[in-house]
C-alpha cells in the first residue's frame, strides 16, 4: 500500500483529558501533522484544545475546500487527509468533497461537531443528521456521544480509511462528548485487526491460467488504473510490461503509474483517450486489468468492448469483479501482492509483431495530434498545457479541475511517476483543483505544484485563494479561460446542434481577482507569450496566476460518445 | 429473487446502513426481517431482493464492505427452510364465521381473535401457502380488512457454517468435519 504514517505514542502518558483534547491526542498518535477546517459552535471545544498540540490547522473559506484539501493531501502523500467542520451547514458543505473521495477511493477522515446528545433529534440550531446524509458516500461513519468513545472511533476511522479499498470516513462528535472528560489511552483505543474482505481470492489455478493466457497471447494489453498507485505496484507493473513486452494503457487516475516516456506506454484510454490505446484494446486478444474497474468512461458501450479479448482482472474490491465487464480470470487481491506471485511465472516473450501494429496506430494518432498541428496564431489549451509540461520538465505535481482542460492535461502533460497527477475522476467535481492543490502543497512542500483549471471550475472555489495567502504557500495557477462551460458546450456542439444553453460564461478578470488577494498574475493571449509567462510564474517567489485566454470553441478529440464503441471515435477534423 | 441471510452487529443504525446500500445499488428490497441470533451481539437478517442472477455476487460483496456486517450467505437454490408469518383480519359475522373456520382448518391456520364483526387468522408457512389462503379468502367474497406479513425467514437445511462464522466460533459445539462450505464468491469460471 502507499506510505502510511507510523502511529506512535503521543507525548503525554495516559491521562484524563476532555473529549476535545482526546480528538487531537488521537490524531497526533495517528501521525497527523496537518488538518484543514473551519470552526463553528458545535466544534468550538475541539478548536479550543488545538493550541496544546503540535498539529497545524489551515483555515479554509468553505468546508468543501477543507474536504478537497484533505483529499489532495492524501492523494499526494499516500497518508490519510483530515478535515474538520462544525455541525449543520459546516457538515453538509463537506458532502461534495466526501463523495469525491469516495468515488476515487481516497483515504480521508472528516471530523464534525454536532449538537449536544441531549438535544439530538430535535432540529436544534445547526443540527443535521450528517451520519445519515453521508451513509452512501462514506466507507463508514460514527456518531460519538461519549468522551470515552472518541479515541477508539477515530482510530477505527483511520483503519477503515486505509484498509482494503481506501475511502472516506466521517466521525461526528456531539458537543457534550467534546466537553466531558475521560481517560485517554492511545494504545488501548486500537481497533481489532482489520478483517480482510471474505471474498478475496487468489488461487494457484487462477495464477496459472493468467500466466498461460499471457504466454499464448498474440495481442495483449495491460490496463493500468488507480490501483497501481494505491497499491504501490508500479514496479511490478513495469516488470510485467518489460519482461513480457506488453503495451500499457492507462485510466485517468492511473496516469503516472507507468512512465509516459516508455515506448510501451499507450497513454490514456477511453472516452477522451488516445486513439492508439483504444484501437489496441478493441483489437487485443488479452487484457490484463490491473487496479481498474472498467468504468464507463473507459469502456464505451460494454456490449462491444474488447470483443476479441480474454480478460484477466486483478482487483482488491470483490464487488467490482464482473460488475461492468465479464472477465475470464479473476484474481481478487492486492495488486502488488498478486503481481509478485504472478511475475515468477512470466518469462520473456517476443511481442514485436503486435508492437509493430501498435506503432502504426501511434503514428496515425500523431498525424492528427494537435501538438503537431500549426496553431495559425490561435492559443489552444493543448499547446499551453504541453508547454507547461516541457518547461517544468514533467516534474511538477499537476492538480486539475474538471472539464476539457482536464482531458487536455491527460493528453498533453506526460506523467512519469505516481502521485504527480491529482484529479477528480469518478465524481468529476468542478472546484476540486484549487483547494486540492493546497492540500498537495502541504503534503509535498518542496515540489512544484501547478493548478490547471477552467474558468468555470475556478469560480466554484476561488475563495480558497485567501487560504493560499493566509498560509503563505506557493502554487502556480493556470486558468484555461475560454468563456464557456467548455465540456458541456462541446456536448451541445456535437449532440444538441450547438444549442449553447447556459454555457456561455461571463467571468471576472481573474488577474484582478488574484491581485485583490495579494496574488500576482498575468493574462496571456498568444502562443508566443506562453513560455515567458510560465517561467515568470515559476520563478515568482509567491503564488502566481496565469489567465490563459484560449480558443473559445475548441473541442477535445478523440471522443467516444455515449452509446458508441471504443473504436468509434469522433476524430479531429482532418487538416 | 435473491435471499440473503446476514449476521450483523446488534448496534444502532445497522439496519439503515443495509437499507441505504440497497438504495445505492438501485435494488428493490422485497422483504427484510431481523432479530436476535444464537450469537451474542449479532443479529440475524433475512433479506429478499429483486435483482438479476449475476447480481448476487455483487450484492454479497457489497454487504461485506459494510463494517457492521459479519457474515453474508447467499441462499440461492440451496436446500433451506423458509417461513413467514401472516395475520389476516377478515370481516365476519356469526353467519359467515364457520365458513372461514373451515378454510382455516384446511390451511392449518389458527384463529387468534374473534369479534362481532371480524376475526383474525394466523398462518405460518411458505409464501405460496400464505398467498393461497389470501386468494381463497378473496374468492369467497370475504372482505379482508387487514393483512400483516412478517417477510421471510430462512435457514439452510442440515448443519452449515460459513468459513467466516467458523473463524469466529465462540465455543458453540461444531460437529467434526461437517459441511465445511466456504463462502461462495461467484468469481467467474475461466473458459
Amino acid at each position: 500500500m502507499g506510505t502510511k504514517a507510523k502511529t506512535h505514542e503521543p507525548s503525554h502518558p495516559p491521562t484524563r483529558l476532555t473529549g476535545a483534547e482526546i480528538v487531537w491526542a488521537t490524531l497526533e498518535g495517528e501521525g497527523v501533522t496537518q488538518v484543514f477546517g473551519y470552526p463553528g459552535g458545535a466544534i468550538l471545544p475541539v478548536y479550543d484544545a488545538l493550541r496544546k498540540f503540535p498539529i497545524h490547522h489551515t483555515l479554509v473559506r468553505h468546508e468543501q475546500g477543507a474536504a478537497h484539501m484533505a483529499d489532495g493531501y492524501a492523494r499526494a502523500s499516500g497518508k490519510v487527509g483530515v478535515a474538520i467542520a462544525t455541525s449543520g451547514p459546516g457538515a453538509t458543505n463537506l458532502v461534495t468533497g466526501i463523495a469525491t473521495a469516495m468515488l476515487d477511493s481516497i483515504p480521508i477522515v472528516c471530523i464534525t461537531g454536532n449538537v449536544s446528545s441531549k438535544v439530538l433529534g430535535t432540529d436544534a440550531f445547526q443540527e443535521v443528521d450528517i451520519t445519515g446524509i453521508t451513509l452512501p458516500v462514506t466507507k463508514h461513519n460514527f456518531l460519538v456521544n461519549r468522551a470515552e468513545d472518541i479515541a477508539a472511533a477515530i482510530r477505527y476511522a483511520f483503519q477503515i480509511a486505509q484498509s482494503g479499498r481506501p475511502g472516506p470516513v466521517l466521525v461526528d462528535i456531539t458537543k457534550d462528548a467534546q466537553q466531558a472528560t475521560a481517560d485517554f489511552d492511545f494504545a488501548a483505543a486500537k481497533p481489532r485487526p482489520h478483517r480482510p474482505h471474505p471474498m478475496l481470492k487468489v488461487e494457484e489455478q487462477g495464477l496459472e491460467q493468467a500466466a498461460e493466457l499471457i504466454r499464448n497471447a498474440k495481442r495483449p494489453v495491460i490496463l493500468a488504473g488507480h490501483g497501481v498507485i494505491e497499491s504501490g505496484a508500479e514496479k511490478q507493473v513495469y516488470a510485467l510490461a518489460e519482461r513480457a513486452q506488453i503495451p500499457v494503457a492507462l485510466t485517468l487516475l492511473g496516469l503516472g503509474g507507468f512512465p509516459a516516456s516508455h515506448s510501451l506506454n499507450l497513454g490514456m484510454m477511453g472516452m477522451h483517450g488516445e486513439a492508439c490505446a483504444n484501437h489496441a484494446i478493441q483489437d487485443a486478444d488479452l487484457l490484463i486489468a490491473c487496479g481498474m474497474r472498467f468504468d464507463d468512461r473507459v469502456t464505451g458501450t460494454t456490449s462491444t468492448y474488447a470483443p476479441k479479448a480474454k480478460k484477466i482482472h486483478i482487483e482488491v474490491d470483490p464487488a467490482e469483479m464482473n460488475k461492468n465487464v465479464k472477465v475470464d480470470v479473476a484474481l481478487v487481491g492486492d495488486l502488488s501482492e498478486v503481481l509478485e506471485r504472478l511475475l515468477p511465472r512470466i518469462s520473456g516473450r517476443d511481442g514485436s509483431a503486435w508492437l509493430k501494429t501498435i506503432d502504426g496506430f501511434k503514428s496515425e494518432t500523431a498525424q492528427r495530434d494537435i501538438k503537431n498541428l500549426a496553431d495559425s496564431g490561435h492559443l489552444y489549451a493543448a499547446h499551453v498545457i504541453n508547454d507547461i509540461w516541457r518547461i517544468t520538465g514533467g516534474n511538477a505535481i499537476v492538480v486539475t479541475d474538471v472539464g476539457q482542460h482536464q482531458m487536455w492535461e491527460a493528453q498533453y502533460y506526460h506523467h512519469e511517476r505516481p502521485r504527480s497527477l491529482i484529479t477528480s475522476g469518478g465524481l468529476g467535481t468542478m472546484g476540486f483543483a484549487l483547494p486540492a492543490a493546497i492540500g498537495v502543497k502541504f503534503a509535498c512542500p518542496d515540489k512544484e505544484v501547478w493548478v490547471i483549471v477552467g474558468d468555470g471550475g475556478f469560480q466554484m472555489t476561488a475563495a480558497e485563494l485567501a487560504t493560499i495567502v493566509q498560509e503563505g504557500i506557493k502554487i502556480n495557477i493556470a486558468v484555461i479561460n475560454n468563456g464557456y462551460l467548455g465540456m458541456v458546450r462541446q456536448w451541445q456542439e456535437f449532440f444538441y446542434e450547438k444549442n449553447y444553453e447556459a454555457t456561455p460564461m461571463v467571468s471576472p478578470d481573474f488577474v484582478k481577482l488574484a491581485d485583490a488577494h495579494g496574488i500576482a498574475g498575468l493574462t496571456v493571449r498568444t502562443r508566443t507569450e506562453v513560455a515567458k509567462a510560465v517561467e515568470q510564474a515559476r520563478s515568482a517567489p509567491g503564488t502566481y496566476l496565469l489567465n490563459f485566454k484560449v480558443e473559445k470553441e475548441d473541442s477535445v478529440y478523440p471522443m467516444v460518445s455515449s452509446g458508441s464503441s471504443l473504436h468509434e471515435m469522433i476524430r479531429r477534423p482532418g487538416k | 429473487m435473491h435471499t440473503f441471510v446476514a449476521y450483523v452487529e446488534d448496534k444502532p443504525g445497522v439496519l439503515t446502513r443495509v437499507a441505504s446500500l440497497f438504495r445505492r445499488l438501485n435494488i428493490n428490497i422485497h422483504s427484510l426481517t431481523v432479530g436476535r441470533s444464537e450469537r451474542a451481539g449479532l443479529s440475524r437478517l433475512t433479506l429478499v431482493c429483486e435483482a438479476s442472477a449475476e447480481a448476487g455476487h455483487r450484492i454479497q460483496a457489497s454487504l461485506y464492505k459494510l463494517e457492521n456486517v459479519v457474515d453474508v450467505d447467499d441462499i440461492a437454490q440451496a436446500p433451506s427452510v423458509t417461513r413467514e408469518l401472516a395475520l389476516i383480519k377478515v370481516a365476519a359475522t356469526h353467519r359467515s364465521r364457520s365458513n372461514i373456520f373451515e378454510l382455516a382448518e384446511v390451511f392449518r391456520a389458527d384463529i387468534v381473535d374473534v369479534a362481532t364483526e371480524s376475526l383474525t387468522i394466523q398462518l405460518t408457512g411458505v409464501e405460496s401457502k400464505i398467498e393461497g389462503l389470501i386468494q381463497v379468502l378473496e374468492e369467497g367474497e370475504n372482505h379482508i380488512l387487514e393483512i400483516c406479513r412478517s417477510g421471510k425467514m430462512t435457514m439452510r437445511r442440515g448443519h452449515h457454517t460459513s468459513g467466516v462464522l467458523k473463524a469466529m466460533s465462540t465455543g458453540v459445539d461444531e460437529p467434526a468435519e461437517q459441511d465445511d462450505e466456504p463462502v461462495e464468491d461467484g468469481a467467474a469460471e475461466p473458459e
